[in-house]
């Protein structure tokens, strides 16, 4: 193991079981000490089951939890220095604000004066100070959102656990609520370990993710890696849009492969590790690495006929029926329309990209 | 509890509303009216009448019966009036009794209502049977049962015996303890049908929660689990209390003469020839007072408490 201090939460070979059925596999993974952690995967994948056994509500069936460096599996979740904020908050209705965000700490021994000081001033920081006495039943979703964020927080636990905290919020107030979790994390310098299936959520606000996907850990990376260098079929479709080709690797030079898609169109793209020739694999190109243009260029490119453009705002979305059948998406900025212009609909069109813009995946 | 009757005016729906549930409500009225307030109204009224030897009144106002209760004028009723403990002694045990029986079924009560609320959800609905079969079978017939089950000679002394854990058998029947524990019996699922169903409703997150948040098990239940169920906890409580108050079956059965409680001392007062209408309908409308100021004084932190959330 490495410098223990520097790793606020280390999960080795954990599994979960609930009878016959698996729920985790195996997962290892260290968590950074100051880190904003995403836990990323649909609904059922295994992520907040895998918070759940950092927090303590269930033990782990094999492996262990260690917590900056001691071991927490066995404990029970009030003795864990870690907090949670909960999907649906769980406020406690009959206490006041205040007395909600000063629970934990009176739990702790705290006097009842020093919890109420420092209880108010977790208000403070989430900007409800006027809200100290109400009921959690007469503040709005936001509201109960930070006190249930308050709360955790008040206590200073070493690490933060945050079970897709955001969810029951409209969109407007969860952007403003992702920026603020951001900022509150990095003021505070609490290791968070965030969980939610919203992929841009966790691109936008996660210093790493952890995708999983059927109790597995699928992929762990920082956002741009993850976007960028997907190791798989699962995590190219799961994180943003992208456009999946079914290739034959060719050849394997210099660190490029050829990728013959059918008899008259091949592709080069940088090769992965486990590549070898004569596997049947697939590519994963994003819509925004593709240009489109009316004639061939110099680049690679595959010839086809424009099927829809779709106005969605800040781009154009292009769907291309390539002369083999596929189809491509396409994704243009609505900036550059002056220079890059819309085909129409049924006119021929060339879609273009780099060596580096398609991605081969690993299965 | 204090909830379910918001209703907000203005609007000429709102009147139509109003108008309609003005008629609609009569029935219920009319069925309060007729058996809940008239009885009360001719009990209130008979209290203060004078008896009639062989049962029933004479139209004379009087506060004898009254003054039966509270005062002793000594064996000819000449003397200066002096507090009759008699009476006031039956009550205080009666209350006593009651409130054991009920911390009882309490302690008994919350742990199974606990229980059959964290059930699997399929099972709730047999678990819920499973208490209530006893209760399909006639309270004297359950209470005679008691004390057969509690007797000298019965299964429990044998029990206790043959395991060697007493060498005499315990004297249980017919002292203060088999009152309560006959009354705890027989009230024992009005406590936990409104605390299970209270538990029900819980949120088990916020268990989860208080746990987080470094409370210890005691902590969760004392500071978050009661407080949530607290509507249940009184209306069980008080749903055995009343009853256990005015109970006569299981004093008389299980208690024996010196064990006599005050629904027992209201019942032979109408019995045979021997009753005293206007004292027992006395004793009843101080009952009814005592049982009245007891509720009042739970119900209103709770109405509050109600309001507030």
């Amino acid at each position: 193991m490495k410098d223990k201090t520097d790793i606020a939460v280390e999960i080795q070979a954990a599994v979960k079981r609930y009878g016959n059925f698996t729920a985790l596999h195996r997962i290892s993974l260290s968590i950074r000490d100051n880190e904003f952690f995403t836990l990323l995967g649909p609904s059922g994948c295994g992520k907040t089951t895998l918070l759940r056994l950092i927090a303590g509500f269930e033990d782990v069936s094999e492996g262990q939890i260690y917590l900056f460096g001691d071991e927490i599996d066995t404990l029970p979740p009030h003795k864990r220095s870690v907090n949670t904020v909960f999907q649906n908050y769980a406020l406690f209705p009959h206490m006041s604000v205040l007395q909600n965000v000063a629970f934990g700490l009176e739990m702790q021994g705290k006097s009842l004066s020093k919890a109420r000081k420092r209880a108010g001033e977790m208000l403070e920081l989430v900007q409800l100070s006027q809200y100290a006495n109400r009921k959690p039943a007469q503040m709005s979703g936001g509201q109960q959102q930070r006190v249930a964020l308050a709360r955790a927080l008040a206590p200073q636990p070493k690490v933060l656990l945050l079970d897709e905290p955001l969810s029951a919020l409209d969109l407007k107030l969860r952007k403003a609520m992702q920026l603020e979790l951001k900022h509150i994390q990095r003021e505070t310098g609490i290791t968070f370990i965030f969980v939610t299936h919203d992929q841009e959520e966790a691109l936008t606000m996660s210093d790493r993710i952890a995708v999983m996907s059927n109790g597995a850990l699928q992929q762990l990376g920082a956002p741009r890696d993850i976007y960028e260098q997907p190791h798989n079929m699962f995590v190219a479709d799961f994180i943003g849009d992208t456009n999946l080709l079914e290739v034959t690797v060719e050849a394997i030079s210099d660190g490029d492969a050829k990728c013959r898609i059918d008899d008259s169109h091949a592709l080069i793209c940088p090769a992965v590790e486990t590549v070898v020739v004569g596997a049947r694999l697939h590519l994963s190109i994003r819509p925004e690495r593709m240009i489109l243009t009316e004639e061939a260029n110099a680049n690679q490119s595959f010839k086809g006929t424009v099927v829809e453009n779709i106005f969605i705002g800040t781009d154009i979305t292009t769907i291309v029926k390539l002369e083999t059948g596929s189809q491509i998406t396409v994704r243009t900025s609505n900036s550059d329309r002056g220079s890059k212009r819309i085909i129409d609909v049924g006119h021929d069109a060339f879609v273009n990209m780099e060596v580096g813009a398609a991605r081969l995946l690993a299965d | 509890m204090a909830s379910g009757n918001g209703t907000t005016g203005g609007s000429s729906t709102t009147d139509v509303y109003n108008k309609a549930r003005h008629w609609l409500l009569m029935p219920s009225w009319a069925i309060l009216g007729t058996f809940v307030l008239a009885p009360v109204c001719v009990m209130l009224i008979y209290s203060f009448l004078t008896k009639e030897f062989r049962g029933g009144v004479i139209w004379d106002f009087s506060l004898a019966a009254y003054d039966q209760f509270f005062f002793d004028r000594g064996l000819f009723g000449d003397g200066d009036p002096t507090l009759q403990w008699t009476y006031i002694t039956i009550f205080w045990r009666s209350i006593w009794q009651a409130g054991l029986a009920t911390v009882l079924a309490l302690l008994i009560g919350f742990p199974t209502a606990y229980y059959i609320a964290t059930r699997p959800e399929n099972t709730r609905a047999l678990w819920v049977f499973l208490i209530t079969i006893p209760y399909w079978v006639n309270l004297l017939i359950r209470t005679v049962s008691m004390k057969f089950l509690l007797r000298d000679e019965g299964p429990l002394n044998d029990l206790l015996m043959s395991t060697g854990l007493v060498d005499d058998p315990l004297r249980i029947i017919n002292t203060n303890l088999a009152v309560q524990l006959g009354l705890f019996y027989s009230y024992l699922p009005f406590m936990v049908l409104p605390i299970y169903a209270s538990v029900e409703r819980y949120n088990f997150t916020m268990s989860e929660a208080a746990a987080d948040l470094y409370a210890s098990k005691w902590n969760t239940l004392r500071r978050i689990v009661l407080p949530a169920v607290k509507p249940g906890v009184v209306a069980g409580c008080i749903l055995v209390f009343v009853p256990s108050l005015g109970a006569f079956l299981a004093p008389d059965l299980l208690g024996g003469a010196k064990n006599f409680m005050i629904g027992s001392l209201i019942e032979e007062q109408f019995k045979g020839n021997a009753g005293n209408w206007p004292f027992g309908a006395a004793a009843s409308m101080i009952l009814l007072t005592l049982v009245m100021s007891v509720l009042l004084i739970i119900a209103r932190p709770q109405r509050s408490a109600g309001a507030k959330i």
